[in-house]
């Protein structure tokens, strides 16, 4: 996505990037990495969309129309493995090879060849898990929480396969994690000390530390669950002396993180918009940090919240209902403050602010049900039905994928060089607003009647609000094939932009011109307060 | 490459690392736990009784239910002598417990406990449970397997009532050779 700009270079062997597939293949460049990232993420989440359309297509109407209950179940567990850990993880990690760099003043990331490998990795493992659909027996079909014994004892053959994909996609997340932490740590500009890092910095270097803790974790319940399948263990496997519900303690306590992993960096991309356009700067940055912090610490102790109905003691279920409701706090201070930054600004509404606002009000509305799935004896009513599938759909669709479109078109002049349309980025705006809230509103109200969750079929009197959500999910789905020709069009022939695209925007990244250039900041820039603490 | 980026690069991959080793021993760690509080509604093993030492608490009568119940899959019939009985905690009680193959297989079979209110887990103890045990039954063959149990009397006050319910698997493959043997 970025042109080669020749600017004034002392190296006499400097001839830019190569040419054609090579320069793929081979860059340990920050820029084309991140834009290898955000590419691959777009393709992931296309094809984890159209799972969730044949999803909503066989829900339109009761009965039985269009698939089988087993492949429905495999294009439910796909949707969501490859909306996770394909679409929206690979996007900040994305985001942050191309951000993380130019914000703290580096002229690239601590470990360049690592980051190649981080990155190709991806479409390998993510090539082996969706040609597990094509293989005998299928793909997985055990929910993208794959509990064992449903996803050990009675998977198909390609779980091997799938095993595997997720050991290659944690070995990605952790190598990319360590070289985050290595470059923020180590080679910010001088005068950027920790309390002057951009927000969005703050939040990966967070995010990448919980990264690298759980990771872990989760390779360990995959391995057990490749030792019970093919080595006679009986990690899982009650028969054996084992324990199904160790599953989900080991599983949640990766999978708790691995939510706010999915969020922290969307608060840092909304932290830098809304400032840019109420031209002020970021309210009660302190705090700010502060509480990215206090929700990373606390997401390490709720995880047992996915698990209210699994026969735990009435102490535990008062510990996690307690811990789960305390996040709310630092969470709130966030939103407080992304509203006092806009109070009496002078505000203008280009379309990444349109995302933001959008993101602001609609994950809080997330949170809300949160907070309703937190109240344990409350909980033994919405478990496993709609109103948990509305939950997490609000947070991470108006939630982390709208920061993510956010700070698309923010950055898009920074990364291409030419503004894309606003006519139609905010036509895509409207789109998108009006899709998801039709898609996943509705199935607050299915959950609370009752639905459950992961069913090919349904009581009838279910079938209104499946309806509307299923034209919901049909718009919101094609607003995205409009969002690529938005983008692409914008790379072909939108207008040239200046350095400081957007008047309001502070930080390195704007001093330098757009598009960025190959290498940037191949000396340390003078930090002056006002570009990054504004 | 520059001290600071390896110092950071040593420290991070000591966290992956250690975090390795926790969910290593978060197996054995979640057994320990399970044992030491009984929350997973297994029984434990094996008890050692002393008649002598113990005296039944005659002033309450805990009523003990028996549920069985076969695994998906798991063909035998599998019942008890009775559904329930009454007991003093400190009384020795016996029920027979009954498996029958209804295939034309020989097979092995593994009965898993679990007990609920899990506040009385600890406070259940079985002398004799055929769960200590796998059963190899043949094709048609049919066995009692006595259960002996005493009730804790240090059983909290506020527990009346206990059930007791086992599950049948069948672990024919797991076991291999020694179904073929007998042994």
């Amino acid at each position: 996505m970025s042109e080669v700009i020749h600017t004034d270079h002392h190296d006499d062997h400097d001839h830019g990037p190569d040419k054609g597939l090579a320069r793929w293949l081979f860059t340990t460049n920050h820029k084309d990495i991140g834009t290898l990232y955000l590419w691959f993420s777009f393709l992931m989440f296309l094809i984890g969309g159209v799972m969730a359309l044949v999803i909503r297509t066989e829900l339109f109407q009761p009965g039985l129309q269009f698939v089988q209950p087993e492949f429905f179940n495999q294009m439910t567990t796909n949707h969501g493995l490859i909306m996770v850990f394909g679409a929206i993880m690979p996007a900040f990690v994305g985001l942050a090879n191309w951000l993380v760099p130019m914000q703290v003043g580096a002229p690239d990331m601590a470990l360049p060849r690592m980051n190649n490998l981080s990155f190709w990795i991806l479409p390998f493992a993510f090539s082996m898990m969706i040609s597990t659909l094509f293989m005998e027996g299928g793909g997985p079909n055990f929910g993208w929480t794959f509990y064992a014994p449903l996803s050990t004892t009675y998977a198909p053959d390609s779980v091997t396969f799938f095993i595997f994909a997720v050991h290659m996609m944690g070995a990605s997340s952790i190598m990319g994690s360590i070289n985050i932490i290595a470059t923020i740590l180590n080679m910010r500009a001088p005068g950027m000390t920790l309390m002057k890092m951009p927000l969005f910095i703050w939040t990966w270097l967070i995010t990448a530390y919980l990264l690298i803790a759980v990771m872990p974790v989760l390779a360990g319940a995959v391995t057990m669950m490749l030792f019970d399948i093919h080595f006679g263990t009986s990690f899982f496997n009650a028969a054996g002396g084992g324990d199904p519900v160790m599953f989900q303690h080991i599983f949640w306590f990766f999978g708790h993180p691995e939510v706010y992993i999915m969020i922290l960096p969307a608060f840092g991309v909304v932290s830098h918009i809304i400032p840019a356009f109420s031209r002020k700067p970021l309210f009660g940055y302190d705090s700010m940090v502060y509480a990215v912090a206090s929700i990373a610490f606390l997401s390490f102790i709720v995880w047992a919240h996915h698990m209210f109905t699994v026969g735990m003691p009435l102490a535990g279920q008062l510990f996690f209902m307690y811990a789960t409701m305390l996040i709310a706090i630092p969470t709130g201070v966030k939103v407080f403050n992304w509203t006092a930054t806009m109070w009496r600004g002078s505000m203008s509404f280009e379309t990444p602010m349109l995302f933001a606002v959008a993101f602001v009000v609609l994950f809080t509305i997330g949170g809300f049900s949160g907070l309703m799935l937190a109240i344990t004896p409350a909980d033994y009513q919405y478990h496993d039905t709609y109103f948990v599938v509305a939950h997490f759909h609000y947070v991470l669709v108006p939630g982390a994928l709208f920061s993510i479109i956010a700070a698309v078109y923010f950055w898009f002049p920074k990364w291409t060089g030419k503004m894309y349309n606003e006519t139609l980025g905010k036509l895509h705006f409207w789109l998108s607003f009006i899709g998801v809230n039709v898609t996943f509103f509705p199935q607050h109200f299915s959950g609370l009647a009752g639905m459950p969750r992961r069913i090919p079929d349904y009581a009838l009197q279910f079938a209104d609000f499946n309806m509307v959500s299923s034209v919901g999910a049909f718009i919101f789905g094609f607003s995205q094939l409009f969002f690529l020709y938005v983008i692409i069009h914008g790379i072909r022939s939108g207008t040239p932009a200046a350095a400081r695209a957007w008047e309001g925007a502070k930080g390195l990244e704007w001093t330098i011109p757009s598009p960025a250039p190959y290498h940037s900041f191949t000396h340390p820039p003078v930090v002056r307060d006002e570009e990054v603490r504004g | 490459m520059e001290k600071g980026v390896r110092r950071t690069i040593r420290q991070t991959v000591l966290i992956v690392l250690g975090m390795c080793l926790f969910v290593v021993a978060l197996v054995p760690l979640y057994d320990l736990f399970c044992e030491i509080t009984g929350l997973n509604g297994k029984t434990g093993g094996p008890y050692s009784f002393d008649p002598a030492t113990s005296q039944p608490d005659t002033s309450r009568l805990i009523k003990v239910n028996f549920i069985t119940n076969t695994n998906a899959g798991m063909s035998w019939a599998f019942w008890s002598e009775k559904g329930g009985i009454r007991v003093h905690p400190g009384e020795l009680k016996e029920v027979n417990f009954f498996i029958k193959n209804t295939t034309d297989k020989v097979m092995m079979g593994q009965a898993i406990p679990s007990l609920v209110p899990v506040s009385a887990t600890q406070y259940f103890h079985k002398t004799e449970c055929f769960c200590f045990n796998q059963q190899i039954l043949q094709p048609g063959e049919e066995m009692a397997m006595p259960m002996r149990f005493i009730v804790d009397r240090d059983l909290p006050k506020n527990v009346q009532s206990i059930n007791l319910s086992y599950a049948l698997f069948d672990i024919t493959d797991a076991m291999g050779d020694a179904v073929v043997t007998g042994g």
